[in-house]
């Protein structure tokens, strides 16, 4: 039913509608209203039998689900920022054992400086974790994107991240549409696990490889992700078959005919991208989007098809790896390996910095012009950095970066131009 | 075809193919060790094994297990003097095992119960045994189990020699000792009394015996001349146990005097004061530290109210005055006169100075050897210079105990069946001694020895009733049960719980364990935490 | 606690085996039809007291839980010599993640079952101490916190034995090991640091706490049998010596676990609810130096002169647990 909810209520109403078994949780912002609408459902008896345990961290969240899992339990959980990386050992760990958990990602920046704010630094420490790792452009993407990672998780035996923007979509009302549960039924059979530990068959679980199995142990992994290549579209296709929507998929494209340039982004961003794309078009440029959905596995033969005619794309990512740039922009430009396209980097919305309209015209007229230094730092307050960099340059004794920098810019936060 | 997936599944059980036995440098192996009682045992008893299955209450099967040895085990449980039990490694940690009680006990029981064993298939062949003392008749009983046709000649009324004759009631009730030798007779053994041999190549020949034991013991009690003048009344303690033995008991008088410290000198003065003596006095050349007698009997005598003089010689007897020396010991222990002197007043004077063989019979018989000392030569089968003669017993040199009379019959038997079969009796080599330090005593729960009870004193000073009781069946069970079972499995399974490679094969009870070699790392766990000392690690044979 | 009411002078109240018991008195490592739940061809050292408290327990809880077992493995000397591709000794399904989420781990796999219904198939984590005292200890306390349906077993060899022992903190005062090296003025782990985890596990109070030795084996398949079926969150902490990292004869593992009960220094003990219930007297009370001289991690403070400041104040944690649990109540056996 099609109604106004916030993305965490869509998202928690969507979970349970795939009957999970054990969810365990930790709480942090802005996950939160997640884990607690669904510790409130099971309290109330209406998830069945599923158990929803309040755990002591993100780590034991995880190890957990990794334990209910190969109990054969559809198992569940989410988290961001730092609570990922808490768990990160376990999050291998996880993949690894290719237990199909499902975890929810409220992208958030890292610390420190500590910031609760949306940005994707988190899922990318993690993008090769072994994880599928699927990312949602709205509420209602975000809701789909859940029944379908279940689906996906257990036909491939690994673990899925479905990664929402945090406060962005986890915070904002939107109108969800969510399907019934006869029919997330008939899409999400139940979890018939690979193994599972039992005295009837008493296996044992995550033997320790040595180099003379392990290559092919992780080659197996990656294979694992090159099905899933082939298994996203169709799953996709299937949703869209019984449920009526086309979310998810490798990768969607929007006014990508005859672009000689294209934007690339993920998540939530790809609204305001496309707002940008229709003004751009209306001035007569021709631009267009294509938004990845599907990150790990990363869709470089989807991509390359998707933008091969275009002269320039512009990589808009809310990460940094620092020392080097773009994360996803690298990828992409092996994606296009060959083909004389452009490709330009432009790091965005840093811990929650806005990312408008404006802005993104004003880029994108920029690179189509004269081009963009590599990478592109979008709506880099420069008076700050370099008045930063000056006192650093004249005592060694200048404090803290994060304290300059606020008092620099004032109490009042950010001033987007 | 396993779909799960690859690696980090893995099979149960499938580390069986990683063989850790080639870590090992040194290996387990199973060695019984000889138990200290049983190495002490003159009758060649398997103490621990029937301790054994008494501790599980198979009392039949530890009888039987007995008799292996010993034909006599009610009589033996009274009247042996267990050195087993000095042996005893138990007797280091808190206080030996009662074995003798148990052995008696079992005796007892297999007496109420009328457990007998049958003899062996028939050979042919005829054994002349001389004397029905405990040698004789241990080896009519093993002759009989071997099939042989026995017949004894006993000089006297009635069979049983020392033990009827020499060992009080109150040590060893009649019925126990018939009942014994009853069930030996039930084997086909022919028992001839009052037949005393006089010329022994013509019983040969004419018998038709094959071969022939000669066991009639030591019965010649040791003389001194003491002088004096018309010495009241003055007895050999053999003769005077006989005669009260027979139901013929001499007048003693009031008091009655014991030259002597041996256990017969005990017995005499015991059996005085029962027969009505007001005081029986020992009078023994040395203290009572060098006395010969037995510990216990020592101690029964002195409780039941036996007067002491040691370190006394008697000197002079006239009428019923003693004149008695006083002695010192000597560096060697060895009593030296001093010179002083006092007297006792005594109406009889039993000696009980030790015995000598009767030889006088065997003087005609070809080749066989009589000592200065009038014992009998024999070699290591004990046959003597006539072969086909073998003697055993009190008769050759050996300790003079019931017990070893009883193991020399068997020694006889098996030697005697052995050269009626044309071959040689070769006795199976002995395991090494299990030695207390081999022992791992944590597991052994502290436990009391369980005592015997004793006669109230009121009633051993007057009657001829046994003085020392039986146990019953819970203390015997309670007493088999502590034994330590020295170097020989008893199956705790200490080495099959501990062992942290499950190298170790548990076979089932009876069967023990065997050590499985493809996975033992020789850690040495099992050999340290045996508590018997039953395994012992060696190199490994690489 | 009382493990055995008819006492057995030669054959087994103290031994694995009885023949004179009745069958279902004797201890299960006694049966032929014991699991060997960790069985032969693993790679544990000579003489490993892990290996054996590992199969000494779960075999125990195996036969208590009817077979129907899960067990969950942290990183560790156990879990590495068990299980290295393409071997595993396990004959129970078992499941092994990380170093410090084992606990976590269990609670997942008995949420399973409850959400599945399963009542009859039985938890338990295990790991060294290591992955119990530290790194684990959070994942630990949640378990227990929650009261999950978990029995999680202990066993301490004190120090990080796989990694080549380095000092954990459950590594005794004056102990070597490769990070607490018997050098400097103070040699070898400091006094009056570690934790003392089974009073940690009693603080939380929950259905049952027991410490058990492998050199007291009655004692331990007792605790583990009657832990097995209780339901929440049940903790055993077992005492298992290695010979590698104690420096000690292989051969004398049980020996060495003997003297550190009977010394006082590992008292055996049950708590319900957070008050103690049982302890297990000392039979033979030693001096600790029995105990402390087996080992060549202690060999410091044996030298010429021997360090008696440091041997008594190990005696004197020995006399405190002594005086504390009433170790040395007199318990002559009587017929």
């Amino acid at each position: 039913m099609r109604y106004q909810r916030e993305g965490s209520q869509a998202i928690a109403q969507a979970v349970a509608l795939c009957r999970p078994e054990v969810m365990a949780c930790y709480p942090i912002s802005p996950q939160t209203h997640i884990v607690e609408a669904l510790s409130r459902m099971v309290k109330a008896g209406e998830i069945g039998s599923c158990q929803f345990l309040n755990v002591e961290s993100e780590f034991a969240a995880l190890s957990v689900l990794i334990g209910a899992s190969a109990m054969g339990a559809r198992a569940y959980t989410a988290t961001t920022s730092q609570g990922l990386l808490f768990m990160a050992e376990a999050v291998y760990n996880a993949a690894g054992l290719g237990l199909p958990i499902v975890m929810t990602i409220a992208n958030r920046a890292l610390s420190a400086p500590i910031n609760i704010w949306n940005d994707h630094s988190d899922s990318m420490a993690l993008r090769d974790a072994g994880w599928i790792q699927l990312f949602a452009e709205d509420g209602q993407e975000a809701a789909d994107l859940h029944i379908q990672a279940f689906r996906l998780a257990e036909e491939l035996s690994c673990p899925v991240m479905v990664c929402v923007d945090g406060y962005i979509l986890t915070h904002a009302y939107e109108p969800v549409d969510l399907p019934s549960q006869t029919e997330v039924d008939a899409y999400l059979p139940p979890y018939e696990p690979v193994f599972v530990l039992d005295p009837a068959d008493p296996i044992s679980i995550g033997a320790m490889v040595g180099p003379e199995a392990y290559p092919e142990v992780r080659y197996l992994a990656h294979h694992k992700h090159l099905r899933a290549l082939d298994m996203i579209p169709r799953l996709q296709q299937e949703f869209a078959t019984s449920i009526g929507r086309t979310s998810g998929g490798l990768l969607h494209s929007y006014r990508t005919e005859e672009a000689h340039t294209i934007v690339v982004a993920l998540g939530s961003v790809n609204g305001t991208i496309k707002e940008a794309v229709d003004e751009l078009r209306a001035e007569g440029m021709a631009v267009g989007a294509v938004k990845l959905c599907a990150y790990r596995p990363f869709p470089s033969q989807a991509l390359r098809h998707a933008v091969e005619q275009a002269e320039r794309v512009i990589v808009v990512e809310k990460d940094l790896s620092v020392g080097k740039g773009g994360i996803v922009s690298s990828e992409v430009k092996m994606a296009l390996h060959g083909l004389p396209t452009v490709v330009d980097t432009v790091i965005a919305g840093l811990g929650g910095r806005a990312i408008t309209q404006a802005s993104l015209v004003r880029m994108i007229k920029a690179a189509c012009e004269e081009g963009l230094e590599e990478p592109h730092f979008l709506d880099l307050n420069w008076e700050v950095v370099n008045n930063e960099l000056a006192r650093q340059q004249e005592t060694r004794r200048s404090g803290s970066t994060p304290e300059n920098v606020l008092r620099e810019v004032g109490p009042f936060g950010v001033r987007v131009q | 075809m396993n779909r799960k997936p690859f690696a980090i599944t893995l099979d149960p059980d499938s580390s069986l193919a990683n063989h850790t036995g080639s870590w090992r440098t040194m290996r387990p192996e199973y060695h019984d060790h000889l138990p200290p009682c049983n190495h002490a045992c003159p009758a060649g008893e398997n103490i621990q094994r029937w301790l054994y299955e008494a501790e599980e209450g198979k009392y039949e099967a530890a009888w039987r297990q007995i008799m292996e040895d010993n034909p006599l085990p009610a009589v033996h449980g009274r009247v042996c003097y267990h050195p087993c039990e000095s042996a005893c490694n138990r007797g280091q940690l808190d206080e030996a095992v009662n074995i003798h009680a148990v052995e008696r006990f079992l005796g007892d029981e297999a007496i109420r119960q009328g457990w007998t064993v049958a003899p062996g298939a028939p050979t042919g062949k005829r054994v002349l045994v001389v004397g029905a003392g405990p040698s004789g008749l241990s080896a009519a009983y093993h002759l009989a189990r071997f099939g042989h046709q026995v017949t004894i000649y006993e000089a006297g009324p009635q069979p049983g020699g020392m033990l009827r004759f020499g060992i009080p009631q109150y040590r060893l009730p009649r019925k126990i000792l018939d009942a014994e030798i009853a069930r030996i007779l039930s084997m086909g053994v022919h028992l001839v009394l009052n037949r005393k041999v006089e010329d022994l190549e013509h019983d040969i020949q004419a018998g038709r015996f094959d071969a022939t034991f000669l066991a009639i013991g030591a019965h010649l009690s040791k003389r001194i001349e003491i002088p004096g003048r018309d010495a009241g009344r003055i007895l050999d303690a053999l003769s005077f146990l006989k005669s009260v033995s027979s139901g013929e008991p001499p007048k003693l008088g009031r008091r009655v005097a014991i030259y002597g410290g041996g256990n017969t000198a005990l017995d005499a003065a015991r059996t005085a004061q029962r027969l009505g003596a007001e005081e029986a006095i020992l009078i023994y050349r040395r203290d009572r530290a060098h006395m010969p007698a037995h510990e216990s009997e020592v101690e029964e005598a002195l409780e039941e109210g036996i007067l002491t003089r040691w370190l006394r010689t008697i000197k002079h007897i006239e009428d019923s005055t003693l004149t008695v020396e006083e002695m010192v010991l000597d560096d060697q222990g060895k009593p030296q006169p001093t010179g002083r002197f006092e007297t006792l007043e005594a109406d009889t004077v039993i000696l009980a100075l030790g015995q000598e063989v009767d030889t006088s019979f065997l003087r005609k018989v070809p080749g066989l050897e009589i000592s200065a000392d009038g014992v009998i030569q024999v070699d290591e089968t004990l046959m003597t210079g006539r072969p086909g003669v073998f003697a055993g017993g009190d008769m050759v040199p050996a300790e003079r105990t019931v017990t070893v009379a009883t193991g020399h019959g068997k020694k006889a038997a098996r030697h005697i069946d052995a050269y009626l079969r044309g071959t040689r009796y070769v006795k199976p080599p002995s395991n090494p001694l299990a030695t207390f330090d081999r022992l791992n005593t944590w597991y052994y729960t502290d436990a009391d020895q369980s005592k015997q009870p004793l006669l109230a004193l009121a009633r051993r000073r007057e009657s001829f009733d046994e003085v020392v009781g039986g146990l019953t069946e819970e203390t015997a069970l309670l007493e088999a049960r502590r034994c330590l079972s020295c170097g020989t499995c008893f199956e705790c399974d200490n080495c099959y719980g501990m062992c942290p490679d499950n190298a170790i094969i548990k076979r089932g009870p009876g069967q023990g364990y065997i050590i499985d070699y493809d996975y033992c790392k020789g850690c040495g766990l099992c050999a340290e935490e045996c508590p018997c000392g039953a395994i012992d690690m060696v190199n490994e044979r690489r | 606690m009382v493990t055995q009411r008819i006492k057995f002078y030669q054959t087994g109240t103290f031994t694995v085996g009885n023949r004179l018991l009745d069958e279902a008195s004797r201890t299960v490592q006694s049966r032929m039809d014991r699991t060997n739940s960790l069985d032969s061809g693993h790679r544990a050292c000579q003489g490993c007291g892990e290996a054996l408290g590992a199969r000494y327990a779960l075999d125990a809880a195996m036969r208590a839980a009817q077979n129907q077992l899960v067990a969950v493995n942290a990183t560790g000397c156990l879990e590495v010599f068990s299980s290295p591709y393409p071997e595993s000794a396990w004959r129970i399904p078992w499941l092994h993640s990380l170093f410090g989420n084992a606990p976590a781990v269990a609670s997942g796999v008995a949420a399973a079952l409850r959400a599945k219904g399963r009542t009859d198939i039985r938890v338990i984590a295990q790991g060294g101490d290591g992955a119990t005292v530290d790194i684990g200890f959070g994942c630990l306390s949640g378990m227990f916190e929650r009261n999950d349906d978990v029995l999680y077993i202990c066993y301490d060899n004190e120090a990080y034995m796989n990694t080549g022992v380095q000092r954990s903190g459950s590594t005794p005062p004056h102990a070597w090991t490769n990070t607490t090296q018997a050098v400097g003025p103070s040699p070898g782990n400091p006094p009056g640091v570690g934790k003392n985890l089974p009073r940690l596990a009693m603080a939380h109070g929950i259905p049952y706490v027991a410490t058990a030795s492998v050199a007291d084996l009655h004692d331990l398949e007792a605790k583990v049998m009657k832990a097995t079926p209780l339901r929440g969150a049940r903790y055993i902490h077992i005492h298992v010596p290695c010979p590698l990292g104690w420096k000690a004869d292989p051969a004398h593992t049980i020996k060495v676990a003997r003297l550190a009960v009977e010394s006082g220094l590992f008292p055996l003990f049950e708590a319900e609810y957070g008050q103690v219930t049982s302890r297990t007297p000392i039979r033979k009370q030693v001096p600790v130096e029995r105990y402390l001289e087996l080992q060549g991690r202690f060999a410091h403070l044996f030298g010429d002169p021997p360090n008696r400041e440091a041997i008594a104040s190990i005696q004197a944690i020995a006399d405190a647990n002594i005086q504390f649990f009433g170790l040395c109540e007199s318990q002559k056996v009587s017929s």
